[in-house]
């Protein structure tokens, strides 16, 4: 019995092989969140820049919901396309500021440039949890009348825009006639 | 054609891998003396031609040669000569043939420093590390082969090397950290080799101690390098950020610190000998899993490379086949190690014990945040976040139980010590340790935190145990300085790291506690305060670089009215890739440095940017520089030379008396 217990590491590793081998099949940037066609959770909170906001005062029309941080560096890699895109005016962009510090996020914004209509400050995570967000960043569609109908997991770059979102848009718009 | 004799040479290698992956082991099972022979001079072919094979690859990076996949997506003609040199590792396929050929220096470093070692067991580390080299080189060839062409035809000009990347950072941190990460398998095969003879006796710890403690001292300062270039670099002022890919070095580290305890405690005293063996196959499993997360397109992460499934899944095969391996082998013959001595409840090998205890659980509970969000998933379809809070919640108490056990640690003795003979020695260092953490912030910084007093507390208790232990060790010498000379380079080694841990810790709760920073809008001839310090903002003139544009601002600094330095942070648009990118501007400092980040142009021509004041945040790379500075000093001591030297002479007479046997063979 004794000589069983210098079977525990192998016993071990083979768990962890299994689990780093079911990571691998698990595609974690298309994976659709569990609120696809779902209404956005009900929100109440504040922006990052102190207004109070909740479901009412989100775009009636189709936009994006980016979830972001100051902490969070690819978000710095996507930051170029959605100051475009919000600057063309060709969609408007909401930002969700996850897990953050307010006075950072504020400074991030000022230093970086902001693209966004404005930005919902989750610091405690809590509206990310109903939203299944799985880190910053990550990008959502959503249409005029607040459902999601698209997720994108990890950084949205022109080539992500072109070939994912704007396929998902002109889907949307063409429902909405 | 060049790149095609590159791809040769690769397969060249590859064929002497394979033999040394087989023969040499093969020979120490059957005692055939020509086949272990074969080990040495194989290892060195093998660095030779991947030596060939990387040259090649760099020089189709300095002609432009964008017909080469790898180069047309990680260079640009316009880039600078030393970033097109270095853009070799700006992507999977290159950096990965850097890691191959770094493994490929340390067995040829084997090769050459393991005269002292018997031929049967270095012919078992080189080919288990030949096994090792063989399936780097398959996974190479067959997934991600550096040396692909572009045809028919080539681009006029390559995407550029990412922004970020065209630093003098990159230049050094990636090649340090694979070195320190690669002397890993060095351990590994030292273990493994000890396993497959069979012989567990004490020896192999004392062979492998001088690669371990400087696999340990590279990675350290590889990991201490990536931290620094964050900081300077990235511009978010942080030093560390708990990235997923982050964590499998620190993980390593964590590993590799316990082992080199360990190794010291199995080769002194003969204990803990199956441990010491597990844990170099776990920090082993470090590096390889830190391969397997960034090469994998498993998270998601600033670090990772443009991933490919096929190659996670050949990665993982490589990680199963060689940890797996290795813990079934470990299973079969640990029952056979056997500790020789006892010790009692206060002693040397009690501290060190729990110093392995703390590291592996520090080590485990790092591993367990990274990878649980993905087993989360894999489990339930749901997904959460970790972030640093619950990192620093379990790390920060329990690297300051490390560092209070630290200090004890060098004062106890072997097999026994008595508890007054501690307290006599530690009652006078715990008292002005207490005094000396409440007052040293306060002279430092004149600011009151609980954090940085309790540093300040743990780190003059090491430093004051530290120098009661010098004192101990000298007094019985004529002078004092007799009786420094008289302490060994290993001695000197472990308290010159342990201080390291002491300055580290000074620079993690100063840094942490009193960093200071503010974000405004200013117009040139406006200033902002911070602290003590005035940023004046002079302006900004436009600049042109070789391979971007952009405008740099002018600053000057004043401290109390007087001007202390001038400042020019940068904004960048690289041509290539019309990515932005922002160039910090720092003044160093021992007890503080000033940082300033320079956003955008606003209308009406002010500028966003950030200024921050960072105290002692230095002092956290100087303390790395010191553990780095005492692993290599404890593996330079004089006993693994003389230990040489004398095996050496063992060797010759052995060999001198073989060959006296030879001659009188025949007659027989």
């Amino acid at each position: 019995m004794a000589k069983l217990k210098f079977y525990l590491p192998v016993f071990g590793f083979f768990v962890i092989a299994i689990v780093l081998w079911r990571g691998l099949s698990l595609d974690t940037k298309t994976l659709p969140s569990m609120l696809i066609d779902k209404p956005m959770p009900n929100f109440q909170l504040t922006t990052v820049d102190g207004n109070n906001v909740s479901n009412a005062d989100l775009p009636k029309q189709v936009f994006l919901l980016n979830v972001w941080g100051s902490y969070c560096l690819p978000c710095l890699v996507e930051h170029p396309t959605l100051m475009r895109l919000s600057e063309e005016g060709e969609i408007p962009v909401v930002g969700v500021n996850y897990r953050d510090k307010q006075n950072l996020a504020v400074d991030w914004l000022l230093e970086n440039g902001n693209p966004f209509t404005f930005s919902i400050l989750d610091e405690s995570g809590r509206f990310g949890i109903d939203l299944g967000v799985y880190g910053a960043p990550e990008t959502y569609l959503v249409d005029a009348n607040g459902v999601i109908r698209f997720r994108h997991v990890s950084v949205l770059d022109e080539t992500v825009w072109q070939e994912q979102f704007l396929p998902a848009i002109a889907e949307l718009r063409a429902e909405g006639g | 054609m060049i790149p095609e004799l590159g791809q040769f040479s690769l397969i060249l290698a590859l064929c002497l891998s394979m033999i040394l992956g087989t023969l040499p082991i093969i020979g120490a099972y059957r005692n055939n003396f020509l086949w272990m022979s074969m080990a040495r001079p194989l290892s060195a072919g093998i660095f030779v031609f991947l030596g060939i094979s990387i040259a090649i690859l760099a020089h189709a990076f300095l002609v432009d040669d964008f017909s080469v996949k790898f180069v047309a997506q990680h260079s640009n003609s316009l880039l600078p000569d030393r970033y097109k040199f270095t853009a070799v590792w700006g992507g999977h396929e290159g950096s990965f043939l850097l890691w191959t050929f770094m493994l490929a220096a340390w067995m040829l470093a084997v090769a050459i420093f393991s005269k002292s070692m018997p031929l049967e067991f270095v012919a078992r580390v080189l080919g288990v590390l030949g096994v090792l080299i063989t399936a780097y080189i398959l996974f190479m060839l067959a997934t991600s082969n550096p040396f692909d062409r572009i045809v028919p035809l080539p681009p006029a000009d390559g995407a550029d090397l990412n922004s970020a990347l065209q630093d003098f950072g990159f230049i050094i941190h990636p090649p340090t950290l694979y070195m320190g990460y690669v002397g890993f398998s060095v351990v590994f095969a030292f273990a493994m080799a000890a396993l497959l003879s069979g012989k567990m006796d004490a020896a192999w710890a004392r062979w492998c101690r001088p690669w371990a403690n400087v696999a340990w001292a590279i990675l350290t300062l590889g990991i201490a390098l990536g931290s620094w270039w964050a900081y300077y670099e990235l511009g978010w002022g942080g030093w560390w950020a708990w990235d997923p890919v982050e964590n499998p070095p620190l993980i390593t580290w964590l590993f590799g610190t316990a082992l080199i305890h360990s190794l010291a405690a199995t080769e002194k005293r003969g204990v803990f000998k199956s441990w010491t063996v597990l844990l170099s196959i776990l920090a082993f499993a470090g590096s390889l899993l830190g391969t397997f997360i960034t090469r994998s397109g498993l998270l998601t992460s600033v670090h990772a490379f443009a991933s490919d499934p096929s190659r996670g899944l050949f990665i993982l095969a490589i990680l199963g086949i060689a940890i797996g391996g290795a813990l079934l082998l470990f299973a079969f013959r640990a029952p056979l190690m056997k500790s020789e001595f006892g010790f009692d409840l206060v002693s040397r090998e009690i501290l060190l014990l729990l110093n392995n205890v703390i590291l592996v659980v520090s080590a485990a509970s790092v591993f367990l945040g990274t990878l649980f969000p993905m087993v989360y998933q894999a489990i339930t379809d749901d997904l959460i976040s970790i972030g640093p809070p619950y990192f620093n919640a379990i790390f920060i108490p329990l690297m300051a139980l490390l560092s209070l056990l630290l200090a004890i640690g060098p004062l106890t003795r072997w097999k026994r010590t008595s508890v007054s003979y501690l307290v006599e020695q530690l009652a006078k260092v715990a008292i002005a340790a207490l005094v000396l953490g409440v007052v040293i912030p306060f002279i430092v910084i004149f600011e009151f935190s609980l954090f940085a007093t309790l540093a300040a507390m743990i780190a003059s208790w090491i430093i004051l145990a530290m120098l009661q232990d010098f004192a101990n060790k000298t007094g019985n010498k004529s002078t004092r300085l007799k009786g420094l000379r008289s302490l060994s380079y290993s001695y000197y080694g472990m308290q010159v790291a342990h201080m390291g841990l002491a300055i580290m810790l000074i620079g993690v709760a100063l840094t942490s506690t009193f960093s200071s920073e503010r974000s405004v809008l200013l117009s040139s001839g406006q200033n902002v305060e911070l602290g003590d310090y005035v940023f004046q903002f002079e302006g900004t003139t436009p600049i042109n670089g070789p391979n971007y544009v952009g405008e740099q601002a002018s600053f000057t600094v004043l401290k109390g009215g007087e001007e202390i330095t001038v400042l020019h942070p940068e904004r960048r648009v690289y041509l290539a890739t019309n990515t932005p990118s922002t160039e910090m501007a720092i003044d160093a400092g021992f007890l503080r440095d000033l940082f300033i980040t320079l956003g955008e142009q606003k209308e009406g021509g002010s500028w966003s940017m950030t200024v921050y004041v960072k105290p002692f945040v230095r002092w956290i790379w100087l303390g790395a520089l010191f553990m780095t500075f005492g692993g290599i000093l404890a593996a330079a001591d004089k006993r693994y030379r003389r230990l040489r030297r004398r095996q050496v002479n063992v060797g010759e007479q052995q060999n001198k008396s073989k060959s006296l046997g030879g001659e009188l063979q025949p007659s027989s």
